[in-house]
């Protein structure tokens, strides 16, 4: 049976549920005993990868440097991975410096149309002597055939594997399925699958993706992941093993370490809340549950409509700022709506005082 | 002020979308003439429509202008930034007037609703990015307003149609150079420029937002100053429009503006490619202006 290597990218994608807040302490509890596991690969930092702290996005609390080095520090079986989108992280202000601190894997993401800026980022990874994977976002807005296109740049530019995720959690276990055999057919590099369980298919998704063909699949501790969470790395594990799947990871270890990681930065596990759940819907990147959130609270409005509102424009990840705007329009829709209602009870009040007066 | 008799002659160099759209925006002007369209490739879609429009084409790049000295007198640079590095040395050595539209920072930065006057002094001006000239004049009158301008950050997002090869493979200088841009105009101790492509359809209106941390935020101070800005964009960019702000959200100073473009080799909503041009195209007609001395 193929093997399946799996990514812990709690201490990245956990991030967005975290407000960007795991920081050193973190990195060095969970990073310790996920090695101890011998889970193949952690990836760490801000949700949205290297570079991407920010006023948009939400600001780190311990830089990318801080981090790598004590992820380094950590790691000794575990490969440690990074997420990297190019218009975020530029190769000399961020890349080169990850490489030099002792990354083992860059995943080197774009949105799912436009693999083409990641051309230059993988490349250059690459020529370092490192391992880089592609990675698609978003990939329920295009077709599978699109799909494939674009993982073909990637794999062009030098891509030792392509993952594509449903950032939004999106996708039923079929689409999936469909996607992960149409890419595994066709390159000639492995394909991996990222689930968010927005929709409640974290679990479902992988394995089916694993079942078309997938070589590379990531989960987190609990799920502790963007919007609804991701698939949640213990019960992946506990289910690849029920279907026989060869796991070189220690699952009583990695059970220690996600009670750790539990005990120590989960506030909250993830649930699929009301808020979520239209998100997923609507398609929407996962990574904006917490700002919506924040800025619906701020404008007074229904965060399921902004979702809903953002659905609509098919924003994508990075476009945090819409949602200010989306906000502050549907507050003035409201404020509009509120006066009408006003105006109309007026009117109603009056014509029945008038009316009163009449048959007086 | 009345047309000149005597028109200043532009080369445009590079044929992609930017050079493209510099063609039918200078075929407008009162001040240029375009006298040659210069790429590498005869059969390109800028090419045909330079030569529909008679104008003189040539596939030599800047061998042409090396070998026709006398074709024009500013030239408007619009290949990529590691090709500027060698046509600016060769632009200097013949005394044209040079127009960057790479991100090479040759040249010195140039805003024009900031800067127009100094830069008027200099040789080769550099065009800054299309997100560098939506949101610099912003961080412009944030840092003379505010006090202690701790940090700014620049989020544009263009839809993906309108960035062409040369704007994908320039995406880290295209940071690098907001960024540069935007400390020296605002004096921010920090600045950071994200950009977004979208691939949604119909295709998103290029849009920019700035984001500003400062000690304590005067909206009062700004509000006049900003409009006031705008104004001054408008007169070179009629598509220019604040949508949002300057309000404080979250502690932090939030101003978003929408460019429509023109509409002249690409649709409106390629703004990113209209206000950069614009901005060139008004630095073009007031060279021509001191130049020729039409004042």
């Amino acid at each position: 049976m193929r093997t399946v290597t799996i990514t812990d990218v709690t201490l990245r994608d956990g991030n967005h549920a975290a407000a960007h807040q795991l920081g050193v302490k973190e990195v060095e509890l969970y990073c310790t005993a996920l090695d101890a596991a011998e889970v193949p690969i952690v990836e760490v930092g801000h949700g949205n990868g290297l570079g991407a702290s920010s006023l948009q996005l939400g600001e780190s609390k311990d830089s990318d440097e801080k981090v790598l080095k004590a992820a380094r520090a950590c790691l000794k079986k575990s490969k440690l991975g990074i997420h990297v989108i190019p218009g975020f992280a530029t190769i000399e202000k961020d890349l080169r410096r990850a490489l030099d601190i002792g990354v083992d894997v860059v995943r080197v993401a774009s949105h799912c149309t436009e693999a083409d800026i990641t051309e230059r980022h993988i490349r250059f990874v690459r020529e370092a002597g490192k391992t880089a994977f592609g990675v698609l976002m978003m990939s329920h807005m295009i077709s599978p055939e699109e799909l494939l296109e674009q993982s073909r740049k990637m794999e062009n530019y030098g891509a030792e594997a392509v993952i594509f995720m449903d950032s939004s959690g999106n996708f039923l276990p079929d689409a999936v399925a469909d996607r992960v055999k149409i890419l595994v057919n066709s390159l000639n590099i492995p394909v991996g699958f990222h689930a968010h369980n927005n929709l409640g298919m974290g679990i479902a998704n992988s394995v089916a993706a694993l079942s078309a063909g997938a070589s590379y699949l990531d989960g987190s501790a609990r799920g502790y992941g963007a919007g609804a969470g991701n698939a949640q790395i213990e019960v992946l594990l506990a289910v690849l093993q029920r279907m026989g799947h060869p796991i070189s990871i220690d699952l009583l270890k990695l059970l220690d370490a996600v009670d750790a990681a539990e005990k120590a930065f989960i506030p909250q596990t993830p649930v699929i809340s009301s808020a979520s759940l239209v998100s997923g819907l609507a398609g929407v990147f996962s990574g904006f549950a917490l700002p919506v959130k924040r800025i619906a609270t701020q404008f007074n409005v229904d965060a399921r409509q902004i979702f809903f509102e953002l659905g609509r424009r098919k924003v994508v990840g990075g476009q945090e700022d819409l949602i200010l705007e989306v906000a502050s329009e549907l507050a003035q829709q409201q404020k509009q709506q509120q006066s009408q209602n006003q105006l109309q009870q007026q009117t109603q009040q009056q014509n029945q005082e008038n009316n009163y007066v009449t048959r007086k | 002020m009345n047309p000149p008799q005597k028109k200043l002659r532009v080369a445009i160099l590079g044929s992609g979308n930017i050079g493209t759209d510099l063609l039918i925006k200078s075929m407008r002007s009162n001040y240029l003439e375009c006298t040659a369209f210069i790429g590498r490739n005869l059969v390109s879609q800028g090419m045909q429509m330079a030569q529909k429009l008679g104008v003189p084409i040539s596939s030599n790049s800047i061998s042409h202008i090396e070998e026709n000295p006398d074709c024009c007198d500013l030239v408007f640079d619009a290949t990529t930034a590691k090709d500027h590095f060698i046509h600016a040395a060769v632009l200097k050595k013949l005394g044209k007037i040079a127009i960057d539209l790479t991100p090479a920072k040759v040249g010195g930065m140039c805003v024009p609703a900031v800067n127009m006057e100094e830069c008027l002094k200099q040789n080769n001006v550099n065009m800054v990015t299309c997100g560098g000239q939506a949101s610099i004049p912003i961080a412009h009158v944030i840092g003379k307003t505010q006090k202690d301008v701790e940090y700014i950050e620049v989020v544009s997002s263009i839809a993906s149609r309108s960035a062409g090869p040369g704007t994908r493979v320039n995406l880290d200088e295209y940071i690098h150079t907001t960024e540069a841009g935007l400390k020296l105009f605002s004096g921010a101790q920090r600045t950071k420029a994200i950009l977004n492509l979208n691939p949604a359809h119909p295709c998103i209106n290029m849009q920019t937002t700035v984001f500003a941390k400062v000690d304590n935020p005067n909206i009062d101070a700004l509000k006049p100053e900003l409009e006031r800005m705008v104004k001054t964009i408008q007169a070179y960019v009629p598509g220019y429009n604040v949508i949002l702000g300057p309000i404080v959200e979250n502690g932090r100073i939030a101003v978003i503006v929408r460019v429509l473009g023109l509409g002249d080799y690409l649709p409106p909503y390629a703004g990113n490619l209209d206000i950069i041009n614009c901005a060139a195209l008004s630095m073009a007609e007031n060279f021509a202006i001191e130049r020729l001395e039409y004042k």
